[in-house]
């Protein structure tokens, strides 16, 4: 079905080519259509597009293209689904993913990919089950300098509590120092999305978390997974936004959510345990979604106002509205602002650290970068603008609205927990490292003003 | 394995010519070779791993075959692996070296170790090279009665792959029911699945041939396979669930029950995490409830959670592909999705290919109790800093106008718009404000206050131009300075660079003439001439066109260019109900996301496994063709979802002497059969698609059998030929060329449904109703007929395409005409006929 993968770097590079009854030069015909998708440059190209009959799939993976092609009027979703999948496997066996590695390991890459596809048609995707055919050892980059992928990365930076290389070891390759380490690693990553409306209140908030796990776990015992007790699924009749409903306090009441194949759920109607046996290397438990009301972890308080001739303030206030143990990580605020907006000069509180502002010129952007803002603070940017031209009086909606990212690590705005993670004993001295690790991180997360 | 790909890139100078490399690694190579020192697989690997690195880059290391081959001689299987990645680059190229390497592989497939036969099999089929397809057959026999599953999966794939290259060889050696065995009996359900594609592949394309093959085909989806399959579908890979659920799609349960069973069988699967499969669950149940109206409704509420939770869950591009779906979906079913219409609002970060697939939602779902709120979005969106999601979001605030809900307060909202000051607002904005009054000209005197105080300098964009000019010109009676401002238009036709901006500035100054002939008499001397002067055909044309209408008589002339408009009921749709039901069909596969029917954007051989379109030989594929010349055409005319008004005035034209255009006979004239399309969907927007639910429902509610009286007044009496008489191959053209005139759904009596079981039963009914068939097809419950009638005395054709489904007692009626005024009673005398099929 499908015809030709290859994996292209954001040049254009070829760095892994599979096969082909589509016409030579397809991997060029399709960089230069995703490279110069429209004139202007604004628009991104969809994932899937057709020329001369041809249909070319891609996601993008730490900047790598992965490309399927095919003249078939195949399932989306499958296609689509396959490359991230493969380009999952291939980071479970490089331990990273990059251009580097891809071009130091290409033989196992090819290895890995004549058994995932064989003629077109989907063999496997489990990194479990390749292990028994794949024989190539990976050659190990060197993980500190490189971008990594997916949403685990965030634990890389490593701190007392866990080891920071964690996530970028490679499934199949043994330790330096001869035996692998017996470990496990959950991660309940949650992407909040919150918009306020101009007076402060919210719009719309969704959260769409994870619960991720990556196993090292030689011979696959059972693992039990408890979530929170009072935890409920489906809401109701009624709009999914009903604020005001009738719940208890402390209910976590999910909207929907799906499970990865491993997991059995013969008890969780009883007692919200996830029952799995599972596969190596890093995989989705669960996905989840919840539209519950949920307190944002950040205020945001934005006031633009004339200043004279030509010349507007702003003034941004951000407070933290978690306990004081939590700190958030790489927090970063854009507004845009008037088109005609010529300068900005910024004003920090006194005594600010680890704060940085800009203004760029070329999109007319406000940007503040805070390396981290504890639980409980509140941080404040005046900003002054002097404008080319006069303002038509309704400065507000030329500027704006407010974004913001950030992560905030160990802090999950659902309130879903994992209880305890069971490891089916194969004897009494095996006891291995367990690691429940939280995670949140904005995906949208916008303050209209 | 397959070749890394040649480097595009010539060798630079500074490159290694790689010469005394080659010759330094045959000499390495040769040393190891026949070594059996400790360590020694060690050497070689590296060994090999520097020629395949050359080989990648390009520099020709072919002249090593003999020393790889050689040094093969191991059971180290990471050193086979490397050495068929070898051979498989070199044997395509260098037939002397094939040979070489088929005997070399050959003798692997006998080897102990079961990973080595697997992959010499998997290499020896690959090779790919026609004149030596007799030595794979031995391999394959056996690769496909080995004991080892690795080994049988690999033939399977073998047996399809040696199809690609000779199709006789493979069907000779009798390897499709070697296959079908193994499918219905192997315990591996990799090798179930695998058997399964390529015998989809196999039996679809010797089925044209083989009355065998075709029953085959036709065996994959009777009751004991699909159950066969359905009983252990959760033992298959994820990738192998999507296959067999595509096959499920196909299958036609004998009644309600099987349905229900089938749908709870499958029910966790719309939990699953892997999108591909909830998305082929989803298609399984859409296709299984069609004709069930209640359930199919339940079903939309049932997979409404799991899709939006598969787009907030997975990768952008995996959300793209869902969304894509839900849109169709959305489009079919609104009312299901409207109290969900925020999940649709855009979020900040997203790629603009999601942002605009959400903004068509929005204005899909948007109705009486959610438009204030969705409208309050767009305009935010209108605002954003990303100006091509900005213009759909205004372009989308003017599709909801249009939609009459709260007409009243997006009329206003758009007017602030053209207060904003923002060029691209004003400009999509005014646009909008143009058909707005097209639609509503009781909202003309507000609409003008505000227009007539947009300077004309501060619009460039030609469309939006283009529709203040159009404004200017019809409301000039009520626009103080309409023509000086038409006047000072004029005054700069040089520097005008739209056509059609100079087309449409010709019209106003013509409409204001007639309004207030003294204040723009001269400025229409002006445009008249400057028209005449013009270098493009069009405004060259209409300018001396105008001008002569003129100087035969002015009234005529307002007669001509000004009459009195009615006010556009429903804007032209872009796609027939026909393409969008199609599409529908389609689900799950990349014609939801082109929008488009698989035959508009693949050739035949490549619309996926078991399509069983043209069960009625080419009858359909001529259809095909049709549609993609006329959906092409509307398209072209109709970029804008709206026609303009220049068009729309065409179109007018063509309905008033409709029926000399109504029978294109050759391709030169097919733009009037797509403008006959277009007028059709204008003056029938509820038939097809959109109101099938709707009848449905009553037919359920009244709870007869019978067909529902036609609710028109009685139309003129029609009477038919009896000895009409029409060739297929007229037929098959005629088909091809006419527009569908009425499509609707019709009931079936119990007493009707029991007389199907004898097909031929309605064809002798009907051609007593002088209602002949012309061809027909299918099995129960599922049966397609092709009839044609003629008018009494007159050469006038009616064709009517009929699929009956008799587990749910309906049936499809899709009816072309010669003469499309005709068309209405032609239905009914149809509709009587069958209704009296089965009655004594």
């Amino acid at each position: 079905m499908i015809s030709q993968f290859f994996v292209l770097s954001q040049r254009g590079d070829n760095i892994v080519f599979h096969r082909g009854e589509v016409p030579k030069g397809s991997a060029e015909i399709f960089f230069r259509k995703v490279k110069f998708w429209k004139q202007d440059g604004q628009e991104e190209a969809p994932p899937i597009f057709n020329v001369d009959g041809v249909n070319y799939f891609h996601v993008k993976v730490v900047g790598l293209f992965f490309v399927a092609t095919t003249r078939v009027n195949v399932s989306p979703s499958l296609v689509l689904e396959l490359l991230q999948r493969v380009a999952r496997v291939i980071k479970d066996y490089l331990g990273v993913l990059s251009e580097d590695s891809f071009r130091k390991n290409f033989v196992l890459v090819y290895e890995l990919l004549d058994e995932v596809i064989d003629f077109g048609y989907v063999q496997t995707t489990s990194t479990e089950v390749l292990k028994s055919y794949v024989f190539n050892e990976p050659i190990v980059v060197d993980a500190a300098r490189l971008q990594p992928l997916g949403p685990g990365a965030i634990f890389m930076q490593g701190n007392k509590r866990m080891p920071g290389t964690a996530i970028t070891k490679s499934v199949v390759a043994n330790e330096p120092g001869g035996r692998k380490r017996e470990e496990i690693f959950v991660d309940i990553i949650e992407k909040i999305s919150v918009t306020f409306s101009s007076s402060g209140y919210i719009l719309t908030s969704e959260i769409d978390g994870t619960i991720q796990m990556k196993s090292y776990l030689t011979g696959n015992p059972e693992i039990r997974l408890a979530l929170n007790e009072d935890l409920s699924i489906g809401r109701g009749g009624g709009s999914v936004y009903d604020y005001g409903s009738s719940y208890g306090a402390g209910a976590v009441i999910l909207d929907d959510c799906n499970f990865h194949e491993s997991v059995r759920l013969d008890s969780f109607d009883m007692d919200r345990t996830l029952a799995l046996v599972p596969p190596d290397g890093e995989f989705p438990v669960m996905n989840y979604r919840m539209t519950q009301e949920f307190k944002p972890p950040f205020h945001i308080n934005c006031l633009i106002e004339e200043a004279g001739h030509l010349k507007a303030e702003v003034v941004l206030k951000i407070r933290a509205e978690f306990p004081s143990n939590i700190t958030a990580n790489m927090v970063v605020i854009e507004m845009p602002l008037p088109k005609y907006t010529t300068r900005a000069s910024f004003e920090l509180e006194p005594g600010a650290v680890g704060q940085r502002t800009d203004f760029k010129e070329a999109n007319k952007k406000l940007e503040w970068d805070l390396k981290k803002i504890v639980g409980g603070f509140e941080h404040t940017l005046r900003a002054k603008l002097t404008f080319s031209q006069e303002s038509h009086g309704n400065i507000t909606k030329e500027a704006g609205p407010v974004s913001m990212t950030f992560t905030i690590p160990m802090y999950n705005a659902s309130r879903l927990q994992v209880k305890y993670l069971q490891i089916a004993k194969k004897s009494s001295s095996y006891n291995p490292y367990r690691w429940v690790r939280y995670v949140t991180q904005a995906n949208s997360y916008v303050a209209r003003i | 394995m397959a070749p890394p790909a040649q480097s595009q890139r010539s060798q630079s100078p500074s490159q290694p010519s790689g010469k005394s490399e080659v010759s330094d690694l045959k000499h390495q190579l040769r040393q190891l070779a026949g070594s059996r020192a400790p360590g020694v697989d060690d050497s070689k690997r590296e060994l090999f791993k520097k020629v395949i690195s050359y080989m990648t880059i390009g520099i020709d290391v072919s002249s090593l075959f003999g020393e790889m081959v050689m040094c093969s001689a191991t059971s180290d299987i990471v050193l086979k692996k490397m050495c068929y990645l070898y051979v498989g680059n070199y044997a395509k190229v260098n037939p002397d070296l094939a040979l070489l390497t088929i005997n070399f592989l050959q003798r692997d497939c006998h080897d102990e170790d079961p990973m080595i036969r697997g992959l010499a099999l998997r290499s020896l089929c690959s090779l790919r090279v026609a004149n030596l397809v007799e030595y794979l057959v031995g391999p394959l026999g056996s690769g496909l009665k080995d004991s080892n599953s690795y080994v049988r999966t690999v033939a399977v794939v073998g047996v399809l792959k040696l199809y690609h290259i000779s199709a006789s060889t493979c069907v000779d050696a009798d390897f499709p029911s070697m296959l079908k065995h193994l499918m219905l009996n192997d315990s591996d359900t990799q090798i179930v699945a695998n058997c399964l594609s390529a015998l989809q592949e196999i039996w679809s394309a010797e089925a044209s041939t083989s009355e065998e093959a075709a029953r085959e085909r036709e065996a994959l989806i009777s009751k004991p396979f699909i159950y066969y399959l359905l009983n252990r579908i959760k033992e298959f890979s994820e990738w192998a669930q999507c296959l067999v659920l595509e096959l499920v799609t196909k299958y036609v349960p004998s009644d309600s029950s099987e349905i229900f069973d089938i749908m709870n069988l499958l029910e966790d699967r719309l939990q699953h995490a892997n999108g591909a499969v909830v998305l082929a669950t989803v298609k399984v149940f859409l296709q299984l409830t069609l004709s069930m109206t209640d359930v199919h409704q339940q079903v939309y509420e049932r997979i409404k959670a799991p899709l939006l939770t598969l787009v907030s869950s997975g990768s952008p591009e995996q959300s793209y592909a869902v969304l894509s779906h839900l849109h169709l979906l959305v489009m079919r079913a609104p009312y299901v999705f409207s109290s969900d219409y925020k999940h649709f609002y855009c979020q900040y970060n997203e790629p603009s290919y999601v942002k605009r697939l959400k903004l068509e939602m929005l204005t899909a779902v948007a109705n009486e109790s959610n438009t204030y709120e969705i409208v309050t979005e767009l305009c935010e969106y209108a605002a954003n800093v990303d100006i091509p999601i900005a213009r759909e979001s205004i372009r989308a605030v003017g599709k909801i106008a249009l939609q009459q809900y709260d007409v009243n307060a997006i009329v206003d909202r758009l007017l602030q718009f053209l207060e904003m000051e923002k060029d691209y607002v004003t400009a999509e904005a005014l646009v909008l404000v143009k058909d707005l009054l097209r639609k509503y000209p009781q909202w003309s005197h507000d609409c003008i206050a505000v227009v007539g105080n947009i300077s004309s300098k501060n619009v460039q964009e030609p469309k939006a131009k283009a529709a203040l000019i159009w404004m200017l010109g019809e409301y000039s009676q009520d626009m103080q300075d309409a023509p000086y401002i038409l006047e000072s238009l004029v005054e700069n036709w040089d520097e005008e660079h739209s056509a059609e901006v100079r087309l449409h500035l010709l019209t106003a100054v013509m409409k204001c003439f007639f309004k207030r002939p003294p204040e723009t008499q001269s400025a229409l001397g002006a445009a008249l001439a400057a028209g005449i002067g013009d270098f493009h055909q069009d405004v060259h044309d209409r300018a001396l066109f105008y001008y002569r209408i003129l100087r035969y008589n002015v009234s005529v002339a307002e007669r001509v260019v000004n009459p009195p408009k009615q006010a556009v009921s429903v804007f032209a749709d872009t796609q027939s109900s026909e393409i969008k039901d199609r599409i529908f069909d389609e689900f799950n596969s990349l014609s939801v996301l082109y929008q488009k029917p698989s035959y508009m954007f693949t050739d035949k051989e490549h619309r996926g496994p078991l399509e069983f379109a043209d069960e009625l030989g080419n009858l359909s594929i001529g259809e095909a063709a049709h549609n993609v010349i006329s959906s092409q055409r509307v398209e072209e005319n109709d970029k804008d979802l709206l026609l303009t008004t220049a068009e729309k005035e065409e179109t007018r034209g063509s309905s008033n002497n409709g029926s000399v255009y109504a029978v294109p006979y050759d391709s030169s004239t097919s733009v009037f059969a797509s403008q006959t399309q277009i007028e059709s969907a204008i003056s029938n927007p509820t038939t097809a698609g959109h109101s099938q639910h709707a009848s449905f429902g009553i037919d359920d509610l009244l709870g007869l059998g019978m067909p529902a009286v036609p609710d028109v007044a009685s139309p003129p009496q029609l009477k038919l030929n009896t000895k009409a008489a029409l060739d297929p191959n007229a037929f098959q053209q005629k088909w091809r060329q006419l527009p569908v005139a009425l499509s609707q759904e019709l009931s079936l009596s119990p007493q009707a449904v029991a007389a199907l079981t004898v097909p031929q039963a309605l064809l002798r009914h009907m051609q007593s109703h002088s209602i002949h068939c012309i061809a027909s097809g299918g099995q129960s419950p599922n049966f397609k007929f092709f009839f044609f009638a003629q008018k009494y005395e007159e050469p006038s054709n009616y064709l009517v395409e009929c699929i009956i489904n008799t587990t749910s007692a309906k049936a499809q009626v899709k009816i072309k005409a010669d003469n499309q005024s005709t068309s209405q009673a032609f239905s009914t005398l149809f509709e009587l006929a069958l209704s009296k099929f089965g009655t004594p």
